[in-house]
């Protein structure tokens, strides 16, 4: 293995690990959930593909041969990253309009969309979970 | 020259952990602490990718693959629950 690979792959395992830092620390000082949702979906992810590339070059200047586990991993995480920041987003609305009955409604004709009909507007979720089990 | 960056992404990561750790003791919400766990796990692929790096092996990549996994279906089912009370209605 020459420098230059050594240097490359060093590069992105610092680069990788600070990315997963910096979503940490934002997970863990910013004000609000909606803005800490922002740091692990976006930023830890980052990290954690230039993880996978070092690892994936390593290996491709160690053997010779391109590895696939490493994309099936970059590719799983890519996916699924976006749609479970989208469904904390949508539990959290639900919780806090459950909480806080003061939000607006969105339009005459339609409801929120983490609600299944109108009659569910009314009751909060604690409601719904002794009434189902009733 | 690839140790020494190992080593700074081992104590890079775990400081991580430890303040996912934080997020998850002292969250305000449920949901703070579901995302301080889903956040906790893709930093241990993390460690364990890079552990893989340490020991030039791919003995690895399966546990972290079967990791992403379990993050990714537990969350999607916690917040199954926390949207309709149910998670297989």
């Amino acid at each position: 293995m020459n420098s230059f690979f050594e240097a490359l792959i060093a590069l992105h395992i610092v680069v990788g690990a600070f990315f997963i830092f910096v979503g940490s620390f934002g997970l863990l000082k910013l004000p609000s959930f909606m803005s800490r949702l922002h740091a692990p979906s976006k930023s830890t992810t980052l990290g954690v593909g230039g993880c996978l590339v070092a690892s994936m070059l390593q290996l491709w200047a160690a053997a010779g041969t391109i590895s696939v586990h490493e994309t099936l991993i970059t590719f799983f995480l890519f996916m699924t990253a976006p749609v479970t920041a989208h469904f904390l987003a949508l539990a959290y609305l639900h919780t806090q309009r459950s909480i806080d009955e003061s939000l607006p409604k969105p339009s005459p004709n339609s409801n929120w969309s983490t609600l299944l009909n109108e009659e569910s507007m009314t009751h909060s979720n604690s409601v719904r979970i002794s009434e189902k089990s009733k | 020259m690839i140790g020494y960056a190992v080593l700074f992404g081992f104590a890079a990561i775990s400081i991580a952990l430890l303040m996912n750790l934080w997020r998850l003791a002292m969250g305000p919400t449920v949901l703070d602490r579901v995302l301080a766990g889903d956040t906790m796990v893709v930093n241990m692929i993390a460690l364990i990718i890079l552990y893989g790096v340490q020991r030039n092996t791919t003995l690895y990549f399966e546990s972290a693959l079967l990791l992403a996994m379990f993050s990714f279906i537990s969350t999607i089912a916690y917040c199954r629950f926390l949207l309709r009370g149910d998670i297989i209605e």
